[in-house]
Parts: C-alpha cells; structure tokens; sequence
C-alpha cells in the first residue's frame, strides 16, 4: 500500500540532538509546529525572520529553520520593527512570545509597534502565568486563579487581566487581532486560519497583525494536559472570546 | 575643494554617521542631544535611510538589537538617564556580539547641562555580565565627526557596540567643521548577518541569540567555551586600540589628565603654564576603554605628579590611580571646583592653572 | 477499512494524552505501559478506523506522532 506522508515533524523542524524540552502536553509545541507547517504551506520560510524574546518559547528559535533572533525579555517587537524596516517589505518578520513578554515588561514595545502598524506579526502564547520562572502571576492571569505569586488567588489585590486581542484591535495600526486555542480540532484549524491571515496582512502591507493563541501550561497550572484544555474551554474561553476581533485591509 | 561650515557637536554625529554609511537611527528625546535626533529625522529618509523614533530609550536599545542583526550600520544616542535605560541592552548586544554605535552627550546627575559623570558607567560596563565596551571620548566638533566613522569601523572589527562619550558641551557648542571621510581598511563580509534564508549563499538559516554560551550552539557549544573567547576578544582591543593624545609630555614634572570639555579647558592652562615656565604637560585618553595605563605607567617611572581633572566627584582618578599602582601622587580637581555652584558651573581653566601652580611650586 | 496510519515514536512520547483526545475514531487510547521516562503511553487500539486526519500527530508538543494517508 502506497503511503503519502500527512502530519508529523514539520518540513522546517530542526531535528536536534536534545529531546524537544518541552513539558507533557505544553501548546508551545503544537503551536511551534504549527507556526512551521504554515510557514511551509505559504512557502514563505526563504524569507521569514523569526524574532523570540525570554520564555518557554525562546527555544523554538533553536527549532525551526528559518533565520531567527533571541532578544531580550520584553522586546522581540521592537527589534523586529528595527528588521522590518531595514530589511524591507519582502521579508515576513514574526515575533513569538508568551503573554509575560509582550504584556508585561514588552508592553511598550508591543503596544507601539502595533500603534505604530508595523509590518510585522507578533503570535502570542497565552498560558496565564510566568511559566519558565515557575508559574508566576502574569498580565492575562484570570481573576481568582492560584499562582505562585498569588497563593490566594487573583482579586482586586492584583488587578484584573489584560485582554490582548481586543485591547490591541483598539489601535489604528492594527489590521488584524485575533484570538485561537487548541482545544478542539475546529479551534486548532481556525487558528491556523488566523495565524494564516495574519502573515498574510502583513504581506500585504495591512498593518500590524497580532494571533494571541489560549495555551495549556499542564505543569504549572497543576492538572493534566487534557484537563488542561477542557479547563481553557469551559473557564477561560468565556472570559477571553475566541475568534477575529480586527481584521481590515490595507488603508 | 573640501567641505567647511559651522556645525552643532550634536549634528556632527549625523554628519559623521552619513560617512560612515550609517543606515539606521533609532533614538527617544532627551536633553541635551534632542539635535541630534532632529538632524537624524530630517536627514535620513532624504537618503534612503531609515529613522525611527522610539517610545524609550528601551525601545532604542532593542531596536538597535533588531538592526544590528541585519548586518547593516545602526546607531542610537542619549543621555545620562536613557544610558542607564540602554545598559540591559548594551550587555545584550555586546554578549550576542552585535556592531553598532551609542552616542551619550553626557549630562550632570539628573540636571540636564554638562558633567562627565558617566564616566565609570560608560567604561566599567555598567549593565549586568563583565562587558566592557570601546569607549570613544572627542573633544572637538572636528572630532565627534571622526570619532563616528571610527566608531563604527571599530564595532565592525571587533563586533561589538562601541560608545562615544560626548557631553553637553560639546553637544551644544559650535565649531568649524570640515567633511572628509576616512578611508579604513576593509573588513570582511557580514555573512552571520540575519536576511533571510534566501539571500545565504550556503542556503543555511543564521540565527543570534543574546545568551551566547547558555544556549548552546555551533560557536559556543557551551559557557567556558564563550567566556573564553570574550577574554580573547577584550585581552586583543585592549593590546590594539589604546589611543591617547598628548600635549609637551616630554619633560613634564606634572601631568594634567582630561577628557572631553575638560581636556580643552586644560589644555588653555597647560599652554598659560608652559608659558610661565613651568613644566607640565596634558594627556588625554581618546579611548576611555581601554584606558591608555602604559603610558601613565612609564610617566610614573619618570617620577611625575598627576593632576586629574574631571567634572565629576572624581571617577576617572581611580583608573589614573590604578595605573599608577601607588607609586606616584595623584591629585583631583573635581566639580567642587566649578566656578558657579549652579548647572551652569564648570571647570576653568584659571582653576587648572592655580593648582598647576601650586603642586610645581 | 483503514484510511491510514500512525507511527508512534515512544522515545519521545511525553504521555499528555492529547492524541487519545483529538482521535475522532476513537483509535488511541492512553494505557498501562509506561515508557523509559515513566509516563504513560498510548497504543493504538481500533487501527481500521484510522481515516488519516493527521490531528494527533498536530496536536502532540512532543513530535511523537508520524501519520500517513494510503494512496
């Protein structure tokens, strides 16, 4: 029986000699691959810089063969900006961040580049908390959620959570914000839609584009990876709605 | 015939940055260097280059980060508070081994006029891990304009960011200015330079990372390995790029050491003294890293006295003082002795002169 | 009849269980065997009901799962 090869290893995964480190059932990994496989299907890996800041995701840019850049905590969209404009419009600059990166110290960065309609796409991982420090409060943590830094649950004490996608659509130069997750296989091919549309906005030279994606982080917080996703489905997608929240053509 | 015209310190660095084939600015206000990113804004899209004004002086650092990946020649500039902003990003660059420029027109502690107190930031690698840069300190228009050129030439050699120490005297003042671009040697092609897959010849991807040696890689498989290289790479600026200059050196019992605005405010002084007799003699460390110590070293041997003079609670004394390893006395005049107690103070150079004239008599 | 199949690399599997979860066929189940990190491991039970929607092998983090489609 003749056999055509579906899903798996992305064409652009680098095969390193260290096991994927990533914890069981971390999205990183899902979205890392899917970040190739879209790379791949839009044929655009000749000309992508991949710009990765501090974090569980700071890694992939080890992983995946395109030309990449590890910056300092907070700031992949400002040195992406730097790349975009010295590069020029042919190249696909695409920031991958966690939500501590671009929401808390990179909030200038992300919020300027976006009001500024930068020709870049930022993806970021949204798991609700610092995951490679240990499961600290971050900017997108929901309301009541214990955290290491908050061991009685998110209140008032701390403020309330940032709801990136909408709070960015607010900007003019923002062409597209949308918000995925991975929890059902219709969830993880809108999102691959998303992630799809957003490279293409920049292409064609819309503006900034931002794909925020709900990820699991099982380890910390402390449940099972297929708990993990239904507690995203039935806890946080109610308060952080799926779906496009801005999507314009180009001005 | 060449090009001359009266210019601002602070647009000499845009016309310095235009002949060293600067292609990027990224820069944030802050007084007194505001010109500076004024002349970049106007001047730089009429040539095909980018500018960028940032929302921080974090902002600058990082897209400086960004630029330098790119291969291409990038700059920034600021002030005592933005540099203490820039220094995560400053050992950032210097860890991922990244070539640009910063200019810092240095101003007092939180006032906004001239001081030269960054002095021990600029050159004691004031962010976190042991860096140090190549630090550049002018002291004319003249030579803020070739300090830029060199600057870059120098952060392409040894990749890495090299600093100009500029302050707001300099920056604010006016000279003639003349344009001839210096011709250094060629360096070799970028080719770690970051562009996309496409555009490498061995169609290899390239990648940067700030965490050299952490992360491991082809280059540095692991920590000692790129510790060991970095200690190579200081050790060789530090034989190679010392660079001083000198007034009546010779025979000089005295010897006044200065930098920046102060150096030409010694420099009247030396000259007065030398005219009354007495035998002093001025040096004046170009490159505020690597220190110039050998020379200050086989002066002492010659058993002279040293007169630092800084505008400052006295920070470059210690490095004057290191080199000297106790065996010669070292006095300071500091920015106690300014002539005003108020922003506008400075070091003149009557008060040089007077302690000149004490320590020879 | 089979529409295809999966390779699973136990080497890399980290056990998170999303391949039993995002089967529409009902074609993995997690089970008792542990692998040499001692974590649960998946096996392939109803392998005919495989219709090569190549979900497990996107969902798992882990790069664990090769699927193929017969042509």
């Amino acid at each position: 029986m003749e056999k055509k090869w579906v899903a798996g290893t992305p064409k652009l995964w680098i095969n390193t000699p260290v096991p994927i480190p990533f914890c069981p059932g971390c999205n990183h990994g899902t979205a890392a691959k899917l970040l190739c496989d879209v790379m791949d299907e839009m044929e655009i890996d000749q000309d992508v810089v991949l710009v990765v800041g501090v974090g569980c995701s700071t890694v992939v840019y080890m992983l995946v063969n395109v030309d990449a850049v590890m910056v300092a905590h907070g700031r992949p969209c400002d040195a992406a900006t730097a790349i975009k404009r010295m590069l020029g419009k042919d190249k696909i600059v695409i920031t991958l961040q966690g939500d501590g990166d671009s929401l808390a110290i990179g909030t200038e960065s992300t919020i300027h580049a976006a009001a500024r309609g930068e020709k870049i796409t930022t993806i970021m991982l949204n798991n609700g908390n610092y995951g490679t420090t240990g499961g600290q409060l971050a900017p997108t943590t929901p309301m009541d959620t214990i955290t290491t830094t908050t061991p009685n649950g998110r209140s008032d004490v701390h403020g309330y959570p940032i709801k990136a996608s909408e709070f960015l659509s607010n900007l003019d130069g923002v062409a597209y914000s949308a918000r995925g997750a991975f929890t059902s296989t219709a969830n993880y091919m809108r999102t691959k839609k998303y992630l799809k549309t957003a490279i293409q906005k920049q292409k064609d030279g819309a503006g900034y584009s931002f794909v925020e994606i709900l990820s699991a982080c099982p380890s910390n917080w402390h449940m099972s990876p297929q708990e993990s996703l239904k507690f995203i489905e039935d806890k946080i997608i109610p308060q952080f709605p799926l779906g496009e929240h801005k999507n314009i053509d180009k001005k | 015939m060449k090009k001359r015209f009266l210019v601002q310190g602070n647009e000499a660095v845009g016309w310095g940055a235009i002949d060293a084939g600067c292609e990027g600015f990224f820069g944030y206000p802050i007084t007194p260097q505001n010109e500076i990113i004024e002349w970049m804004a106007r001047e730089f899209p009429k040539r095909g280059k980018v500018f960028l004004q940032s929302a921080s002086e974090t902002g600058s650092i990082n897209m400086l980060n960004g630029g330098a990946v790119t291969g291409k020649r990038v700059m920034t500039s600021t002030s005592g508070p933005g540099w203490s902003l820039m220094l995560e990003g400053i050992s950032n660059l210097c860890n991922a081994e990244l070539p640009c420029v910063i200019v810092n027109v240095q101003r007092g502690w939180n006032a906004t006029r001239h001081a030269q107190t960054d002095y021990t930031s600029l050159t004691q690698g004031g962010g976190f891990g042991g860096y140090k840069t190549i630090v550049l300190a002018p002291d004319s228009i003249q030579e803020i304009y070739e300090h830029v050129q060199l600057a870059f030439y120098l952060a392409d050699k040894y990749l890495t960011p090299v600093v100009i120490a500029s302050d707001a005297i300099l920056g604010q003042m006016m000279e003639s200015l003349e344009l001839e671009k210096i011709n250094f040697p060629r360096l070799p092609e970028k080719k770690w330079a970051i562009k996309g897959k496409s555009h490498h010849k061995d169609g290899e991807r390239r990648s940067s990372c700030i965490a050299q040696g952490m992360l491991p890689s082809k280059k540095y498989p692991n920590l000692l390995s790129f510790w060991k290289s970095y200690d190579e790479k200081l050790k060789l600026i530090k034989k190679e790029e010392v660079r001083y200059d000198e007034i009546s050196l010779q025979d000089a019992k005295l010897v006044v050491v200065a930098f920046g605005y102060v150096a030409r405010v010694c420099q009247e002084a030396v000259n007065a003294a030398r005219a009354k007799g007495l035998k002093v003699g001025l040096l004046r460390p170009v490159t505020l890293w690597p220190f110039p110590s050998e020379i200050i070293k086989e002066k002492t041997k010659q058993g002279v006295l040293f007169l630092v003079v800084e505008d400052s609670l006295g920070q470059m004394v210690e490095d004057v003082k290191s080199a000297v390893e106790g065996q010669a006395d070292v006095h300071l005049i500091s920015c106690l002795d300014r002539h005003l107690p108020l922003e506008e103070g400075a070091i003149y150079p009557e008060k040089v002169f007077e302690k000149i004239n004490t320590l020879l008599n | 009849m089979a529409k295809g199949e999966i390779r699973i690399n136990e080497e890399l599997c980290r056990g998170c269980g999303y391949c039993e979860m995002f089967c529409n066929s009902e074609c993995i189940k997690i089970s008792d065997r542990i692998s040499s990190l001692g974590l649960p491991l998946p096996e392939i039970v109803n392998p005919e009901k495989c219709t090569a929607c190549g979900f497990c092998a996107w969902m798992c983090p882990h790069i664990a799962i090769e699927a193929y489609k017969y042509v």
